[in-house]
């Protein structure tokens, strides 16, 4: 009890001493514990990055751990916003925490700045002038994947994602864009390890290719088993199974995979260039597709602030709405449902030296903005 | 839906069952021996597999990383066993669940620490690569079939233990009666750490069997511990033969469950709902089974009164 006390304590001195800053004060609920790490550390790494690039010393980032649970997440949403009196909010990874927490803080008033987590309800009928979305909607790469599809002559592909929001928004952006026969549709569970069963269907189904949305771990446990399986049929998925956090621990199974992706280390512009190399330099690793949305969203960020003050809501949101930030994609703009505009781009595992990467071998749709903006009305 | 597809999820179910068993075995020896809710035992899982990938990944030997799975979780059971677990013997079990849940939070951290937040790669060694016929035409991975014959080797060695060894008679006894078997001049202690350490290095094994098909990362034996409870609890808490077949229902009815449920209600509604119903059943399957068990047998299959 007594250490509570004086931890509480301490907390109060912290918050005090944070309430003389001027400037802009940013609360970071990402997932720094348990399975999901992975995802919240490389956007944590990306946005503090680029907050330490701006060399401003008038953003204060509060981050906060929501070990990727939605009530945790909710509590510290309550927190940040009551007694850390933050400004802006950012850094949620998995959309039913996102569900969870946004509708309550930007119905409070302050801006949400979405580095990862897209849902569809959050894209249409339940949009919000406060809310932005710098990664994706979570449809989009997904409508990439079904396009490629079409384009390399699958006709008969067997779908499967888990069994949430951004898993039912996966294989509903796929279908949209995916012309062929399906060969069978599975939702697995959340968090699920093992998929002998599902492979086993696939392999009964008489499919000629596979299209998967598991995120993290799951997709190491799929493609590593699909691998053993000795299936051999062509796979095709978003980025987020092939990112370069896990690339090296799904080996070899990953070579020669296609997936689709917003961002990638190749994509030629100044400023991606200099993001990898100063990440690299940084922390020692290859950036991350999340590690970029967390580095543009900062960006994103301190371009608003450069012409507006926060305290002036509706001038802040037309900076923020302007997007004149350089981002790691190149192109950046936001639709009207503040959700990106941007190309989505295929890219292929490969292999360079001992590390597991990607690298784009062609684009998957142009300027691509997501079909839930019509039922969007600010 | 073909025989082969059907005969090809029966062998899944039995694989995930026997390395449940591997898991539930040391959680079970624990809780009947000791009357110790272990949380921990997941931990323990991961050390395993943590302990498997990493020298596997030092030394390319994909054996020496079994052995070093015994080994590692055998040796963090003994400590923990010595350290913490052995002044909760004595306590109730909220303060044992409240120690151990700690010493998972322990463990995920100190792991997270030495070893990063990215999943570990451990692969499946070149000779149990690939697959192989079975007869009637199913093609199965050689990897899990190994699991299989391994498992079932472990379970035979271990009901031999159990049934015929000096040890096996006096882990029996420590169940019955353990102010008994003190007085009859067996160092109780000793006992308990051996057994506790059995456990823990049974987990950890089928920590990093199944490491080298899934993902190595932090957190990764939580999910299988409550399966191991619901497994423990079916077969009835402290019985080995109930562990076995409770591990082997829970994987049957696990794996089947989310194969049949989805086209069983494919029958009865349109595609697209019976797919999200079936999915949704699905992952409710074992919690039922256990309800049921329960019903009618409230001790679990094997449990004694």
């Amino acid at each position: 009890m007594k250490m509570r006390s004086l931890l509480l304590a301490a907390g109060f001195v912290a918050v005090a001493a944070g309430a003389q800053a001027e400037g802009v004060k940013v609360g970071m609920i990402t997932t720094l514990s348990g399975g999901g790490a992975g995802l919240g550390i490389d956007v944590r790494d990306g946005f503090m990055l680029a907050v330490a690039q701006s060399g401003r010393s008038d953003i204060e980032v509060v981050i906060e751990d929501d070990q990727r649970k939605p009530d945790v997440a909710v509590q510290l949403a309550d927190k940040m916003i009551q007694s850390e009196k933050v400004d802006v909010l950012t850094g949620i990874i998995w959309s039913n925490l996102a569900m969870a927490v946004v509708p309550g803080v930007v119905a409070q008033g302050k801006f949400y700045l979405s580095p990862n987590a897209g849902p569809s309800q959050l894209a249409g009928k339940g949009c919000n002038k406060n809310y932005f979305n710098v990664a994706w909607q979570n449809d989009n790469l997904h409508e990439a994947a079904g396009a490629y599809a079409n384009g390399a002559g699958h006709g008969k592909t067997f779908i499967l994602a888990p069994n949430y929001p951004a898993g039912t928004d996966a294989l509903t952006g796929f279908k949209r864009f995916y012309k062929g026969d399906l060969a069978g549709e599975i939702y697995t569970k959340l968090g699920q390890t093992d998929y002998a069963g599902e492979i086993a269907q696939i392999r009964a189904s008489g499919a000629d290719s596979v299209f998967f949305f598991l995120p993290g771990g799951m997709g190491i446990s799929f493609l590593k088993q699909y691998a053993g399986s000795g299936l051999g049929l062509p796979v095709v998925g978003p980025a987020f199974s092939f990112d370069q956090g896990i690339l090296q621990a799904v080996g070899e199974a990953a070579l020669g995979v296609k997936n689709t992706s917003q961002w990638n280390k190749d994509i030629d512009n100044a400023t991606n260039a200099a993001f990898v190399a100063s990440f690299q330099a940084e922390y020692g690793r290859l950036p991350s597709l999340y590690a970029s949305q967390g580095f543009d969203t900062a960006n994103l960020l301190i371009s608003a602030m450069g012409k507006a003050d926060v305290a002036d809501a509706d001038a802040f949101r037309a900076a923020l709405e302007a997007a004149d930030f350089a981002s790691t994609r190149g192109d950046f703009a936001f639709a009207s449902n503040h959700h990106p505009i941007q190309n989505i781009y295929v890219r292929e595992v490969i292999k360079e030296g001992d590390v597991f990467t990607n690298k784009i071998i062609g684009l998957a749709l142009e300027n691509h903005a997501d079909v839930y903006a019509a039922d969007c009305k600010m | 839906m073909s025989f082969t597809l059907l005969a090809e999820q029966t062998l899944n179910g039995l694989q995930f069952g026997v390395m449940l068993f591997l898991m539930a075995a040391g959680l079970t020896l624990v809780f009947g021996v000791m009357g110790l809710i272990n949380l921990a035992h997941g931990s323990l899982y991961m050390v395993g597999a943590f302990a498997a990938a990493a020298v596997a990944g030092a030394t390319g030997s994909f054996l020496l990383g079994l052995v070093a799975s015994l080994v590692c979780a055998a040796f963090a059971g003994v400590l923990i066993e010595v350290l913490v677990i052995r002044r909760l013997y004595e306590r109730d079990h909220l303060e044992q669940v409240l120690a151990t849940f700690a010493l998972i939070l322990i463990f995920s951290e100190g792991t997270r620490w030495v070893f990063g937040s990215f999943p570990l790669f451990l692969d499946t060694p070149a000779w149990l690569g690939g697959t192989v016929t079975l007869p009637f035409g199913i093609v199965y991975p050689v990897y899990r079939l190994a699991i299989i014959l391994v498992g079932l080797a472990v379970a035979l060695g271990l009901f031999w233990m159990i049934a015929r060894t000096r040890i096996g008679i006096r882990i029996r006894a420590g169940e019955n009666d353990r102010e008994m078997i003190a007085a009859l001049g067996v160092n109780i202690s000793l006992l308990y750490t051996f057994v506790f350490a059995l456990g823990a290095a049974l987990a950890g094994f089928a920590g990093a069997m199944i490491g080298a098909i899934q993902s190595v990362q932090v957190g990764m034996g939580e999910p299988v511990l409550i399966l191991a409870f619901v497994v423990i609890v079916i077969g009835g808490i402290g019985s080995i033969k109930g562990a076995f077949v409770g591990a082997l229902l829970v994987g049957l009815t696990e794996t089947l469950g989310r194969f049949l449920l989805p086209e069983f209600f494919k029958l009865l509604m349109e595609p697209s709902a019976a797919i999200s119903v079936g999915a949704s059943l699905a992952s409710m399957s074992i919690y039922l089974l256990m309800a049921a068990v329960l019903l009618f047998r409230p001790r679990g299959l094997f449990g004694s009164a």
